[in-house]
């Protein structure tokens, strides 16, 4: 009796909770994707109606250069992604192994490396966009040391205007989709090998519809229709990737740290009895073991850069194409430019790239929590 | 132990040793200094006159030490400041207990279902704010919470549940049931275990949760922009505007960086280990 | 409840209390909002001054949002009036930027009565009384009138360079490599919004007047060749520009002319503000000025002006806030220390106390010249075409495709007209 009382004062603290998020999130999402399939203004008196898909469909397939812009932003973000994961995991490890030899006043380098993680993205924003000033900053520290400094044509950092690779969008989209079509056929038939039938079926039949859709309903044809501009890797990312390095890689070499300490030393120490040198040792014995951190890295620093909005907004201003991301490019459009329902329609894609990264990972999170 | 009494072999052993203990300090002392680059800059030029900062010659250290931007700085953004403390002190207390409370329920009251309701609450942290923000202002709007900071602490308590509730989750989850069950024996109900049991173990949660939200809170900038007006901006916003679009006035600038970054580098010098436990159970398992 | 969970909860409930009253509004006050700030902050603070003299018991909280152009201060200003939490009056560029924007959508309130008791109607030239007039009702109070076809140069470092001040963009593009030869900048431009505010230039330059005004009242399409054209010419001015310009604020742009890194620069008239008053320097000394080449003749204006949103908590406090903007008295306080010329045609501006040599022949043209609305500056086109065109300069910038830019934006204005 009592414990029945209990439980039901348990779930009426916790239920203020649920219900806040239940609106907040799922109930504002919700609102999000019905607002990318209307018409609405914000301000002005046009009538708001649907338009379907319209929105989404402009945005990949549309020839006016707002959406040109959009796309831009999209293969801005998969480089930074690509560029700031890489860069964090591979010196946060880096710095995380010197630190685990036994250094002296390592509390005061782990202070160094990891403080920027306590500052604002407005507050680095500030400071880098001065360090990458092309005529002071970064390029005249060679005067420093009696050189000349850098001409700003060459190091132009966040303004810089050239691209490495560049592509075309029909291109980079066409292989998208053929990629995403033919990792998720790869998948439904492991599946089925491993007797699986379940996952089999509903991935394959995942994989199947998009065909239909993208070959039969002429989706395809429509990602072919915009050829110019060419997009590409852009020069200007670097400076935005080494200011988010900076603040973020303090976090990875803090995970690794950790998950090195918890490394027991009998192991190692074996490998040593084996005949193993010290690389040896980190290369068959500590490296895989840090695995499971590298992933948790990635999401993590992955989600981050996936939404990025505040250090490019203010390093590198709202209109500079060649740091563009949707984070901006969302606030833009719906707050200055008044289209909410463009803006929505950015937000919406924005939150499906995150929740291909973050739903498998919860659900993998909880599967084995539950299995323990 | 001297060097000398030892054989051949081992003492180039041990000269290759101290030729590696070297060359990391050196990488080490070499990577720190970049690190530090950036607030070399900001300490160099926030004390430097007006007058004296110049494209060409930031890396000098000030002919002559000046407060002037210091001051500056503090009259521009000290409303700014003080938005920003009246903003983080309650949405962070505020979320930090309720995320004591559900992570109280959630760990020892666990109910069917729980497996699907957490990991549903704890998409909220990971959602980019922008799929939200549209209906989010609408309905402050509405409320009329929009340019107050009341807004802005009801939209920071709710987006700080999800991390709330999973670091007392995960933190009450190593309290033994058998407490739990003891207490119960002895009558006590679901509060009293809380403020009996509980809670007077919750000290280094709170810690941890607390710094974690101040740092996120303060540092905030999408919702802030958004969501206030400039009477009642926090500091991350005045400060982007300080270097939106004036002339260069840089020591300014940089002065008011420092002022923004002041109180989350102190809390995490002061209390850095935490900050790291917290950082590290973002992660979702810890 | 337990003790402490209750002194808890004392203690946050008393922290709620302490942040309410600290955030609690006092009766009589005035808030203004603008993106005047920084080095334009002074003829703005001079105005309120001479607004409290008439209104002492009011506190005004002068709201600023930086950012050159108000480009930031639109995005703020919008969400702040679409949130229901309206300033008591804010400034706007009269134009489309006000009716296109505020007075379509039903959000400011008529003030032609305000007019009619001050005896405004015929104190303000016809031109500017009809950018702001939309449907019989005039909708804010004009305070200046900026140029936006100016060209500013250092008369001692062009004669240094032997340059002469190029009247067309041919004869500027002839003199451009000289220019580059000696490691200078032939032209300075700054972030996204002064490459927008050089271009409506370029265009004026290339369609002349009339063009110019077909063009943004749909009579000539922007893929016309003539248009397209503006396009090309444009390329080629982009190549005798800073390489960093994303990098810097007008400002800084300006600075790059007045240090001799860069030769000219295409701005508006607050520039000589800024080079007086904060650069200390003199028209026609310090700085030169011209036209912006090929625009002789011809007057690119643009006017700030506050308005009275519909909403506005302190409506009689905004109403003396307007007689004060729009008195003679107010635009002579203003003006001088804004480096405009007054909005109102009986305001003393021959006064050589008040306004400055530049302000005085720029006065002069304003009278004689024909004149134009910016494009950048909300005078010429709604805020939806401008902002989605911000993007488009943004693409031209990094891929110099003129067609592109002229089919872009001719779908753009076909948008914004429907």
């Amino acid at each position: 009796m009592r414990l029945n009382a209990d439980r039901l004062t348990a779930l009426a603290v916790l239920a203020p909770s649920v219900i806040l998020l239940a609106i907040f999130v799922y109930g504002f999402i919700g609102q999000t994707f019905y607002i990318a399939t209307t018409n609405w203004q914000g301000l002005g008196a046009v009538e708001i109606r649907s338009v379907g898909l319209q929105n989404f469909e402009a945005l990949f397939a549309g020839s006016g250069l707002p959406f040109f812009r959009f796309r831009e932003a999209l293969v801005n973000t998969v480089v930074f992604t690509v560029l700031f994961i890489a860069a964090c995991l591979s010196l946060g490890l880096f710095l995380a192994i010197l630190l685990d030899q036994r250094i002296r006043a390592e509390t005061l380098f782990r202070t160094i490396f990891l403080f920027p993680m306590a500052l604002s993205f407005v507050v680095t924003g500030t400071v880098w966009r001065w360090l990458f000033s092309p005529r002071s900053g970064l390029n005249t520290l060679p005067t420093v040391f009696g050189g000349a400094a850098l001409p700003p044509d060459q190091w132009a950092w966040f303004t810089d205007r050239r691209q490495l690779v560049t592509f075309t969008w029909a291109d980079a989209s066409r292989t998208v989709v053929i990629l995403i079509i033919v990792g998720l056929l790869v998948f439904a038939v492991t599946a089925a090998l491993r007797r699986r039938p379940v996952q089999a079926l509903i991935v394959g039949m995942i994989g199947l519809s998009l065909i239909g859709w993208f070959f039969l309903g002429g989706a395809f044809e429509a990602l072919g229709t915009v050829v110019r501009p060419l997009h590409g890797v852009n020069l200007a990312m670097v400076s935005i990737v080494i200011a988010a390095t900076w603040q973020m890689s303090g976090y990875t070499m803090a995970m690794y740290l950790a998950a090195l300490r918890g490394i027991p030393e009998e192991l190692r120490e074996a490998a040593r009895v084996d005949g193993c040198n010290e690389l040896q040792v980190y290369r068959h014995v500590v490296l895989p073991l840090l695995q499971p951190i590298t992933l948790s890295a990635m999401i993590i620093l992955g989600h981050i850069s996936l939404k990025i909005f505040d250090l490019i907004y203010v390093m590198a201003g709202g209109d500079n194409l060649r740091v563009d991301v949707p984070g901006i490019h969302m606030y833009l459009t719906a707050f200055r430019g008044n289209n909410f329902a463009l803006g929505a329609a950015i937000a919406v894609i924005m939150l499906i790239l995150v929740a291909f990264v973050i739903v498998p990972y919860l659900i993998n999170a909880f599967r084995t929590e539950v299995r323990r | 132990m001297s060097a000398l009494a030892l054989p051949q072999r081992r003492q180039a052993a041990l000269r290759r040793r101290t030729f590696t203990r070297a060359a990391i300090y050196a990488t080490l002392i070499f990577w720190a200094l970049i690190y530090l680059i950036p607030i070399y800059l900001v300490l160099v030029t926030s004390l430097k006159p007006r007058a004296e900062v110049s494209l060409d010659q930031v890396w000098t250290l000030p002919r002559q030490v000046s407060t002037d931007a210091f001051i500056a700085a503090v009259e521009r953004l000290s409303p700014n400041f003080l938005n920003s403390v009246a903003l983080t002190g309650p949405a962070t207390i505020l979320s930090a207990v309720l995320g004591s409370l559900n992570g109280y329920v959630l760990s020892k009251w666990r109910f069917r279902g729980a497996n699907i309701v957490f990991p549903l609450m704890l998409f909220g942290m990971f959602i980019p704010y922008q799929s939200v923000l549209i209906p989010l202002f609408q309905l402050l709007s509405q409320l009329r919470l929009t340019g107050t900071l009341w807004g802005l602490i009801l939209t920071h308590v709710v987006y700080g549940l999800p991390i709330t509730t999973l670091i007392f989750r995960n933190y009450y989850a190593e309290i033994p049931d058998e407490l739990v069950e003891a207490a119960q024996i002895d009558g006590a109900n679901f509060f009293n275990l809380y403020a009996k049991v509980i809670f007077p173990l919750s000290l280094p949660g709170f810690v941890v949760v607390i710094i974690w939200q101040f740092t996120q809170i303060w540092n905030e900038y999408l919702f802030a922009v958004t969501l206030t007006d400039p009477a009642s901006q926090p500091i991350t916003v005045a400060l982007s505007q300080l270097a939106g679009g004036q002339a260069i006035d840089f020591s300014l600038q940089m002065a008011g960086s420092f002022l923004a970054a002041l109180p989350t580098l102190l809390v995490y010098i002061l209390l850095g280990r935490y900050f790291i436990r917290g950082l590290l159970a973002g992660s979702v398992k810890g | 409840m337990n003790k402490r969970l209750l002194s808890l909860f004392v203690a946050i409930v008393l922290g709620f209390a302490l942040v309410g009253s600290a955030a609690a509004q006092g009766g009589g006050k005035l808030e203004i909002f603008s993106w005047w700030a920084g080095d334009e902050g002074p003829a703005l603070e001079a105005l309120i001054k001479l607004y409290n003299q008439k209104n002492p018991n009011v506190e005004v909280v002068n709201a600023t949002v930086t950012g050159g152009a108000g480009v930031a201060a639109r995005a703020v200003l919008k969400t702040r009036m679409l949130g229901g939490n309206p300033p008591d009056s804010f400034q706007v560029h009269a134009g489309q930027e006000l009716t296109g924007t505020w007075v379509v959508a039903n959000r400011m309130e008529p003030l032609t009565e305000l007019y009619r008791s001050e005896g405004w109607l015929d104190k303000f030239p016809k031109d500017l009384i009809d950018l702001i007039t939309y449907e019989g009702e005039i909708w804010t109070v004009p305070v200046n009138i900026h140029r936006s076809n100016v060209m500013w140069y250092v008369p001692a470092k062009l004669q240094e360079w032997g340059v002469e001040v190029p009247k067309t963009w041919d004869e500027f593009l002839a003199v451009c490599p000289k220019i580059k030869e000696r490691g200078v900048t032939p032209l300075a431009m700054g972030e996204n919004w002064t490459a927008v505010h050089l271009f409506e230039n370029v265009l004026l330059a290339q369609l002349g007047v009339q063009g110019y005004r077909d063009l943004f009242d749909g009579k000539l399409s922007w893929e016309s060749d003539a248009a397209k054209a503006a396009w090309t010419l444009f390329d080629k001015i982009l190549d005798c520009t800073n390489p960093d310009a994303a990098s810097l604020s007008w400002q800084q742009a300006n600075d790059l002319v007045i240090e001799g890194k860069a030769a000219f620069y295409v701005m508006g008239d607050w520039a000589a503000g800024y080079m007086t008053t904060t650069k200390g320097l003199t028209p026609g000394e310090g700085f030169g000025y011209a036209p912006a080449p090929g625009t002789e003749g011809v007057f690119n204006m643009l006017s700030d002006s506050f308005g009275l949103p519909k909403g506005a908590p302190n409506r009689e406090n905004a109403l003396a806030w307007l007689r004060t903007v729009g008195s003679a008295e107010g635009q002579d306080t203003f003006n001088p220390l804004k480096g405009s010329i007054p909005a109102r045609i009986d305001a003393d501006v021959k006064n050589p106390n008040l306004y400055n040599s530049y302000l005085q022949s720029a006065a002069a043209d304003f009278a004689s010249n024909a004149l134009v609305g910016s494009l950048m500056h909300g005078a010429a086109a709604p805020e939806s075409f401008l902002n989605d065109f911000q993007t488009v300069i943004s693409v031209f910038i990094a891929t110099r495709d003129a067609d592109l830019a002229a089919s872009a934006s001719q779908a753009l204005a076909e948008a914004s007209a429907r």
